[in-house]
């Protein structure tokens, strides 16, 4: 260890180095190309996965969505192509029997309806809804607030609309709360104002109102156009998703094995695609960058075999004057670590600086492609600990031969 | 200092080999000026490879400072090396991209001696070999009576018991190779062991002791005029 600390051992690199700059530089470049590119896709592979969780990050991740089509089997005496409603009993049986699996629960019934405020007016979409709604997907409030128990228990003609509706029905700076609007010739008033998701929207602009009063207005009685369930942590979703269907299938009479009958959306078996799509890229960059390193490593052992047959003269030199084998071999396996070291430090720098210019380039804003590309410093440490660790092993072959060469033989080199 | 009993060396070319050294036997006491004479091929270099540990033998024995000199690995006969011997070549062979003074201080490095003092040290031979002015500058800077000069600096700065040359002056012009072979006098004054090879009359005339060699075998041992006047 004391060699390490030996200001002769490193002026003996220098000198090494000095004497061959341009050769040194090139293969520095082959290890700091490869780090970098290891540290620059990671981070990219990072970023693209925060996108995605971005995008997907106003959801619950564990959402099902359940709607009702048409059956494409017989059944217990009904035609096939049968449509049907999911009611409100649906939702009783399904909160009573997945009680330990369902964490909320939102029917939904929608409609498309004109809009008027004064003499400005839009077609929007109506949404009758429960105030869960906002826990399965966050509406992030500019004005006011969302519809609570209150409004649902008293089916109170409250809505909530989206910014895009406030910036056409309303004058600018006009402030929308207590302001009222007439939705199919019924005024409601405005409660708060929603900023749109940028991301997954599966609503567009809806104006929010209570689910009672959106089934007494529409008279929709006991029926359901569709429903949001999200699943309580460590719940099997898709299995829950299977048994849920199935239940809805016995209460509707519907053939068990009828494929149409009702439509389904899993959230988490869609995310899941894309997680394995970005596990699957991370393996490639790890890969790839891996593969780079080591031919980077080559590289510097090729070079240091080559300055070990240059300078096999020299060698025989220092062992006349009295360098052990030992001596010698720490020298060169030293070189080719210091050169790793070196060309990794160099290759992260520079792959943290892209990784900057990535995030200031594209990883700003509402769109962002990627967002926050960096990678975690214990990654980078193993890589590094990798490159050095392949460092001091390749380096053993330019030391073992430049033991290998007797010194008489070196000597005699001309 | 060093005994030599019926050594033999020799090298394979091929399927064949090259008898090189047929039974040497040669004795140097301390403190002896010694040249060896031959023409190439005669195996006076074989025989300083062997005395220097450079090189190993096939039969016989060799005793370095009483020490027989047997199956030895790298490590000991470098060892062996930095403590008893000191090598000066034809070609020099300084580090050209070392001062000379980092040169002369190397062997120093090997023996495991702090850089302040190693470089003291070595600042005081070049002083005596007439070159400290000279202590910054590198091997091509120089002239060869002067690259010499610092190779022998070299070779005396771990004060060993014996310096080994090998044609010291073959690529020298004569007005340098006197001053070369006044230091190595000079040394040998000191009571060190000088070991010579060369195939130039005039410089075997100036050592002590002159062994011919020829075909691998001694075919004389004589003491010169020098040694004799000396030894008076």
């Amino acid at each position: 260890m004391k060699f390490l600390f030996d200001s002769d051992s490193w002026q003996e690199i220098y000198g090494s180095i000095r004497k061959n700059k341009i050769r040194t530089g090139i293969t520095i470049i082959g290890v700091l190309w490869g780090i970098f590119l290891l540290v620059v896709l990671l981070g990219a592979a990072r970023g693209m996965e925060n996108g995605f969780n971005k995008i997907f990050g106003d959801f619950a991740t564990n959402s099902v969505f359940v709607w009702t089509q048409s059956t494409d089997t017989p059944f217990k005496g009904f035609q096939e192509g049968r449509r049907f409603r999911l009611t409100m009993n649906d939702i009783d049986v399904l909160k009573s029997e997945y009680a330990d699996e369902i964490k909320l629960l939102a029917p939904r019934n929608q409609r498309n309806n004109l809009v008027v405020k004064d003499f400005k007016s839009g077609d929007f979409k109506v949404s009758g809804d429960y105030p869960i709604l906002d826990q399965i997907q966050k509406k992030p409030l500019i004005y006011g607030r969302f519809l609570n128990e209150n409004d649902i228990l008293s089916s109170a003609k409250v809505t909530v609309i989206s910014e895009e509706m406030y910036k056409q029905l309303f004058d600018k700076g006009e402030f929308p709360i207590g302001q009222y609007l007439k939705i199919n010739s019924i005024s409601y008033k405005v409660i708060g104002v929603y900023k749109r998701s940028s991301t997954v929207d599966i609503d567009g602009d809806t104006a929010y109102i209570p689910f009672t009063t959106f089934r007494k207005v529409y008279n929709s009685s006991d029926k359901v156009d569709w429903m949001m369930i999200t699943a309580n942590e460590g719940t099997d979703i898709e299995q829950m998703e299977k048994d849920i269907l199935l239940t809805l299938k016995g209460l509707h009479k519907v053939h068990p094995e009828d494929e149409r009958a009702f439509g389904s959306v899993n959230l988490g078996k869609e995310i899941g695609k894309v997680t394995g799509f970005l596990t699957g890229l991370q393996f490639l960059t790890w890969f790839v960058g891996i593969a780079t390193l080591i031919a980077g490593v080559f590289a510097i052992g090729n070079i240091l075999l080559i300055t070990v047959k240059e300078r096999t003269k020299e060698i025989g030199i220092r062992r006349a004057l009295g360098a052990t084998p030992k001596s010698v071999r720490q020298q060169i396996i030293l070189e080719s670590v210091f050169l790793t070291t070196i060309a990794g430090m160099i290759g992260i720098i520079f792959g943290s600086l892209v990784l900057f210019l990535i995030d200031t380039a594209f990883g700003q804003g509402e769109d962002a492609a990627l967002i926050n590309p960096t990678v975690d410093i214990p990654v980078i440490i193993i890589a590094f600990g990798t490159l050095v660790f392949l460092g001091t092993l390749i380096g053993l072959i330019p030391a073992h031969m430049a033991t290998v060469v007797k010194p008489i033989e070196a000597l005699r080199e001309e | 200092m060093i005994k030599i009993e019926k050594l033999h060396k020799s090298y394979p070319i091929g399927k064949d080999s090259l008898h090189v050294l047929k039974g040497i036997d040669l004795h140097i006491k301390e403190g002896e000026f010694v040249s060896i004479m031959g023409s190439s091929g005669s195996g006076k270099s074989t025989l300083l490879n062997i005395v220097g540990l450079l090189d190993v033998h096939d039969e016989g024995n060799y005793f370095l400072n009483g020490q027989l000199i047997k199956d030895m690995n790298e490590k000991k006969a470098a060892l062996l090396r930095n403590k008893f011997l000191g090598f000066i070549f034809q070609s020099f062979n300084l580090i050209s991209y070392k001062t000379a003074l980092e040169n002369v201080a190397l062997p120093l490095y090997y023996k495991g001696i702090s850089r302040k003092e190693r470089l003291k040290t070595a600042l005081d031979y070049l002083e005596k070999v007439g070159l400290k002015e000279w202590a910054e500058h590198l091997p091509n800077e120089l002239s060869g009576g002067q690259k010499q000069r610092v190779a022998i600096a070299r070779a005396l700065v771990t004060k060993p018991k014996v310096v080994l040359a090998d044609e010291p002056t073959g690529a020298l012009d004569s007005t340098t190779t006197d001053s070369v072979m006044d230091l190595l006098k000079d040394i040998n004054d000191e009571g060190m062991t000088v070991f010579v090879i060369t195939h130039e009359e005039e410089v075997a005339e100036q050592t002590k002791r002159v062994v011919r060699l020829k075909d691998g075998l001694i075919i004389s041992d004589e003491i010169t005029a020098v040694g004799k006047s000396k030894a008076v």
